[in-house]
């Protein structure tokens, strides 16, 4: 990685150049998908603006599945909605596909924690949806939807209301409404952080063989440092108060991961140390906080409740 | 089944006791007619043809007032629901004018348009307005913002977002809105109807009056109530069963 990222500190773990080493060195050669540049963003609180983001530099590049790890409250969420062009930053610069961001925009389709699918049409609507605001004749449409409701293995389900389906299935949809529109990158904001443990790690796979498939750039949030190690190539851990980032992992193990391997559960633990600075951080804000004027926005009281970060290691 | 058949016992006792207080002869019949001879007066309606004309008058002009009212009252509460500075202004005069009974804008209306239809096609107009607009406008404000940002990232803009997002989220409000709106819309039809020589259902309620002809009253009373039923159960009903379906509210 290049020093313009602003990465106070590099740490490449397990460079085994073996048959199956990855998209991050396949795709050092292809130019940025997504560059951010020194993006600012405050908060007004009643002690004056409070600074979330500071000073966020990142590059992204085509078909990189980077994950954005980070304590509650550090501004991941922030982070993500300004790429996706769903908030402003109050200075800085974010360029996605060639193009600077002033608004959000079919090539950065956002799959939000809840599946945010529409309860007034079924399931095969709802995953057409975007390609009817583009335009997409109704036959191609549903060839389309179709194709990609086979690929999160819906298909028999097609016709379903939304509120048939488990939380686990209502997100899969979300996730094939999102490649119909064949995004260039895909945005995800804790996807699978509202879904029970048995769940996700299916959805791991799943997401894992698409991403295999489809070759998309992914930035995916999360505060699971375990999920964050099975998914991605890169991990970005973003520190708390302000929002910084703080370190860059590369994850350069085989595919399909599974969160219970054994290689996967020791590099979380690494990464778990470098965060447990974070975390302590976080929790002494929390059970100090009249004291700590300027956290008195990120410490709600989920944070505790949140501190099982790196998923039960 | 069983309610029906509960229903029908409980309607039938109600007309023996009616007929058995006529038999008693305590009032005259132009106080109380017989259950017979306001079926007569039915069929006489009806083979004369007053009883459908009146009807077909009546229907002609909530369809013409309602209709427009439905237009301009989605789009005001969409305005209202979306835009502050509408909000601010014209939700604020809304709120006033629904204080404010239907009936009372009939001298206003008869000024404006003379006795005839259009003075009571506005008093419909005026009557199922503002419930509409006030549906749509919460509707519009409870639509969740998820909804909204998951659209504009997959491209929907300006016309696309109301049209594919805001106004379908917020329709199990509208048709709140607007079963409300048929009710005062028919409140008012009535009303206006008395009081204008029109030929409508609220014109043969009050000849039935000035020719002391109680039969003829309780007859398009009748008939009042079945189209308000009616239109209840075959419209505004199903569309919210089907909404209550789709939307998966029926198991809570």
């Amino acid at each position: 990685m290049s020093e313009s990222v602003g990465v106070d500190d590099f740490i490449a773990l397990g460079h085994t150049k073996g048959d199956h080493v990855l998209a991050a060195s396949q795709v050092n050669s292809v130019t940025p998908n997504l560059c951010v540049q020194h993006v600012y963003k405050s908060f007004q609180s009643k002690n004056g603006s409070v600074y979330v983001l500071e000073d966020i530099n990142l590059e992204i590049k085509q078909g990189e599945f980077v994950c954005l790890v980070g304590p509650s409250g550090c501004g991941k969420t922030t982070l993500m909605n300004i790429v996706a062009g769903l908030e402003k930053a109050d200075s800085g610069v974010v360029w996605a596909n060639g193009r600077r961001v002033s608004c959000a925009g079919p090539d950065r389709v956002v799959i939000f924690q809840e599946a945010a699918l529409f309860p007034w049409l079924n399931v095969i609507k709802n995953v057409e949806f975007g390609l009817k605001l583009k335009g997409v004749g109704s036959r191609e449409r549903r060839d389309i939807a179709l194709e990609y409701l086979k690929m999160v293995h819906l298909t028999r389900f097609q016709n379903a209301h939304v509120h048939e389906l488990s939380g686990g299935m209502k997100q899969r949809v979300a996730i094939a409404r999102a490649l119909a529109m064949n995004p260039e990158m895909l945005l995800m904001d804790e996807p699978f952080s509202a879904l029970d443990a048995q769940t996700r790690w299916i959805l791991h796979f799943e997401l894992q063989s698409i991403w295999m498939k489809t070759k998309k750039t992914i930035l995916f949030v999360t505060h699971n440092i375990r999920e964050a190690v099975c998914l991605a190539d890169r991990i970005l851990i973003l520190s708390t108060s302000p929002g910084k980032i703080k370190k860059e992992f590369f994850v350069d193990l085989p595919r399909p991961r599974d969160d219970n391997d054994v290689s996967v559960a020791e590099y979380s633990t690494k990464i778990m140390k470098e965060l447990k600075v974070e975390i302590d951080k976080v929790i002494k804000c929390e059970m100090d906080a009249d004291s700590c004027v300027e956290c008195d926005i990120k410490c709600t009281t989920e944070v505790l409740a949140k501190t099982d970060i790196g998923g039960g290691i | 089944m069983y309610s029906i058949v509960k229903r029908a016992i409980f309607f039938s006792l109600l007309i023996g006791v009616w007929e058995l207080l006529f038999r008693c002869g305590i009032w005259p019949e132009y106080i109380l007619p017989s259950p017979l001879s306001v079926c007569k007066t039915l069929a006489r309606g009806f083979q004369d043809q007053s009883l459908l004309i009146g009807v077909a008058m009546s229907m002609k002009r909530i369809t013409i007032g309602y209709g427009i009212s439905i237009g301009m009252g989605i789009s005001l509460g969409l305005l209202i629901g979306r835009f502050r500075i509408f909000e601010e202004t014209l939700g604020s005069l809304i709120s006033g004018l629904q204080t404010l009974p239907t009936i009372c804008w009939l001298p206003l209306s008869l000024l404006w348009f003379g006795l005839n239809d259009r003075a009571i096609i506005f008093l419909v107009f005026m009557g199922a307005l503002l419930p509409i607009a006030i549906g749509t406008d919460s509707g519009v404000k409870n639509v969740p913002p998820l909804y909204i940002r998951a659209a504009k990232t997959m491209g929907a803009k300006k016309w696309n977002l109301y049209l594919a997002v805001i106004i379908p989220a917020a329709l199990p409000h509208i048709i709140i809105g607007m079963k409300q709106g048929w009710s005062f819309a028919w409140r008012s039809l009535m009303a206006g109807e008395l009081l204008i020589v029109c030929l409508g259902l609220g014109h043969l309620l009050m000849i039935g009056r000035e020719l002391n002809d109680m039969s003829q009253v309780i007859a398009v009373m009748f008939i009042i109530i079945m189209i308000g039923i009616l239109v209840d159960r075959l419209f505004f009903m199903k569309i919210e069963r089907h909404i209550r379906e789709r939307w998966g509210l029926t198991k809570a």
